[in-house]
């Protein structure tokens, strides 16, 4: 009695599901608006308290504004993709998951698809503002090879702590906990990476913090991506356990990423089999 | 042929046992009742039958097929409509029915000709283009009711579908419930509205305790039966130890089978007797030993009453003696997957 896979029926219905999340943000706007206003504070906010950084500051004389703007960005991604189990959340709290769980859906996983799907169009969104605010400002904008490397990299770590906050949206009891967890883990991942400043001007256990961090193998790609040539062999952390390079920065970054799917894939099987 | 079967089914939440081998079957095209006060399994039973929640044994057939072991195609066959309403109150009511129909994998035409028929059947035109968060209780009941028969299901489940509801939209339920039945939808509701299932259900079975413990059309078993019943009261609202003293001189008065105090009718007695004779028997000898009679009626057997027999309580003094022990928030955690 098995019923083999239609791939249009699974199209369908993640389809159907995105429509809705989309719907959601069209009605209630105040967390994109929200979510893009912050970050271009935080963008020129910080960019002026630093502004007059003493000579030697940021590695190759860089103009802060540059240097944070890759931070930003990987905050917005970050923060948006650790949002992205609340509607999961919602819907188990209102039942309406129930409602869904009820439906001969081809795969389950469109819940989850569709969630991915939504966040990572918001993360994008959301980065591209940062980046035409942070032009706009001066602090330059990236050629097509570096738009694409910035996009690989937020792909790369919006799947994996989208990921990580749907799985945190089956484990935990309801949504303030989760909100706990995302208000515990957003602002010391921010400040215990290299989004605001370089491991040198880091106490020693900050850069070791910093140069385990995801955020860290994320935002330097994309600070890379930012100059002129664009060379993702060359060192981009000088962590205290070693040199990192551009590559070893994405890799790590997907290592992470897997990590995070693979951890969370027993606990999603046994809540939506 | 039988639309359910249920075989031995039980259930456990932690240390709590909520279906002890409970036993069931539906026929197909009837219009059927499951009663019980809350907390005796009936949501849990329909849970599992929907393929929400997976019991620890036991057997779920749905024409014929092992919803355990095959449970998209169980899903197909199955319209949901849970105890709490489970709506998104951003979309519109048309929204919903139009992401319910992509979940079934409606064609887009079929689907929104569907649509247009439950606005109709349900007289939800005035208001379905709307978003449902400013809807009613009874509006967001109806259209949750449409959602889950955008399929046209095979099966409709029901679990507790008027709770809470104003009279119109009970009506406008009662009466499409039964338009389904007549064309050939198995419907399968839950309630512990007495009234409910004895004017809607063609058969039923009584749950208590996780368990069947009567079974039948409605008729049949008050039927079953049999004897007369008659309601005693002393007092408008008597107390334990009066019906206690009056429940023991009546039980000696000859003809009278059966006495069981209503604690939520005020204490009053419940009497089964073995003919219309003792009602007058009854009321001199309660005057000659002396006991106010504030009320004495003759009735008919009701549900109640065969729950009264089966249990030895009433349907609401059983559901007043769980509500105190009942946890709701782990009950909602439960609900959750």
């Amino acid at each position: 009695m098995n019923q083999e896979f239609r791939f249009s029926e699974f199209a369908q219905e993640t389809n159907a599901l995105t429509r809705r999340l989309f719907l959601q943000l069209i009605r209630r706007p105040s967390t994109l608006i929200a979510g893009i206003l912050q970050p271009l504070i935080w963008l020129v906010l910080f960019g002026a308290l630093f502004a007059n950084a003493p000579e030697g500051f940021l590695p190759g004389g860089m103009d802060y504004g540059r240097f944070l703007g890759a931070g930003i960005i990987v905050f917005t991604a970050f923060s948006g993709a650790l949002n992205a189990g609340l509607p999961i959340m919602f819907d188990r709290e209102f039942g309406f998951l129930n409602r869904l769980l009820v439906a001969p859906l081809q795969s389950r996983s469109s819940i989850i698809f569709s969630s991915v799907i939504y966040i990572t169009t918001i993360s994008v969104l959301q980065s591209l503002a940062i980046m035409a605010t942070a032009a706009l400002l001066g602090y330059g904008w990236p050629t097509l090879e570096g738009i694409t490397l910035v996009l690989l990299t937020l792909l790369i770590l919006v799947f994996g702590v989208t990921a990580l906050s749907l799985g945190l949206a089956f484990l935990l009891p309801g949504h303030i906990e989760l909100l706990a967890v995302i208000f515990i883990a957003n602002l010391p991942l921010l400040f215990a990476s290299t989004a605001l400043v370089p491991i040198s001007f880091m106490p020693a256990w900050l850069g070791w913090l910093a140069a385990i961090n995801p955020l860290t193998f994320a935002i330097e790609p994309i600070r890379t991506a930012y100059s002129s040539s664009i060379d993702l062999s060359s060192v981009l952390i000088q962590a205290p356990y070693g040199d990192i390079t551009g590559y070893g920065c994405l890799v790590l970054l997907m290592v992470l990423t897997m990590g995070s799917f693979l951890t969370i894939r027993p606990l999603l099987n046994r809540k939506l089999v | 042929m039988e639309m359910v079967e249920i075989q031995d089914l039980v259930k456990s939440y932690g240390s709590v046992t909520a279906l002890k081998k409970l036993n069931l079957t539906v026929p197909e095209g009837t219009l059927y009742g499951l009663l019980g006060p809350n907390g005796s399994g009936k949501s849990t039973t329909l849970r599992i039958l929907c393929t929400l929640l997976a019991p620890d044994s036991g057997e779920v057939l749905v024409q014929g097929v092992d919803a355990l072991k095959n449970p998209r195609h169980v899903r197909q066959k199955i319209g949901y409509v849970a105890q709490e309403v489970a709506i998104d109150k951003i979309l519109t009511g048309r929204e919903l029915l139009q992401l319910h129909g992509d979940l079934y994998h409606l064609s887009r035409v079929d689907r929104d000709l569907r649509i247009e028929e439950l606005i109709d059947q349900l007289e939800m035109s005035q208001w379905v283009d709307r978003r449902s968060g400013s809807y009613s209780g009874g509006m967001k009941r109806r259209i949750d009711l449409a959602s889950g028969l955008m399929h046209q299901p095979k099966l409709l489940v029901l679990d507790e579908p008027t709770v809470g509801l104003d009279i119109e939209s009970r009506s406008t339920i009662w009466s499409l419930l039964r338009d389904l039945c007549a064309n050939g939808t198995t419907v399968l509701l839950s309630s512990h509205y007495l009234e409910e299932v004895d004017a809607l259900a063609d058969e039923m079975a009584i749950i208590d305790n996780g368990k069947v413990i009567a079974h039948g059309s409605p008729d049949q078993l008050k039927k079953n039966l049999g004897g007369y019943r008659i309601v005693l009261r002393v007092r408008e609202f008597s107390d334990p130890s009066e019906s206690k003293k009056v429940k023991e001189f009546v039980q000696l008065i000859e003809g009278v089978r059966e006495v069981v105090v209503n604690k939520s009718q005020g204490f009053s007695l419940n009497l089964v007797v073995e003919d219309r004779d003792v009602l007058p028997r009854l009321r001199s000898q309660l005057e000659e030993a002396n006991f106010d009679i504030f009320a004495l009626t003759e009735s008919r057997p009701s549900l109640d009453d065969v729950y009264l027999q089966a249990t030895g309580q009433s349907i609401m003094d059983a559901e007043l003696e769980v509500f105190g022990k009942r946890d709701f928030k782990r009950e909602a955690k439960q609900s959750m997957r």
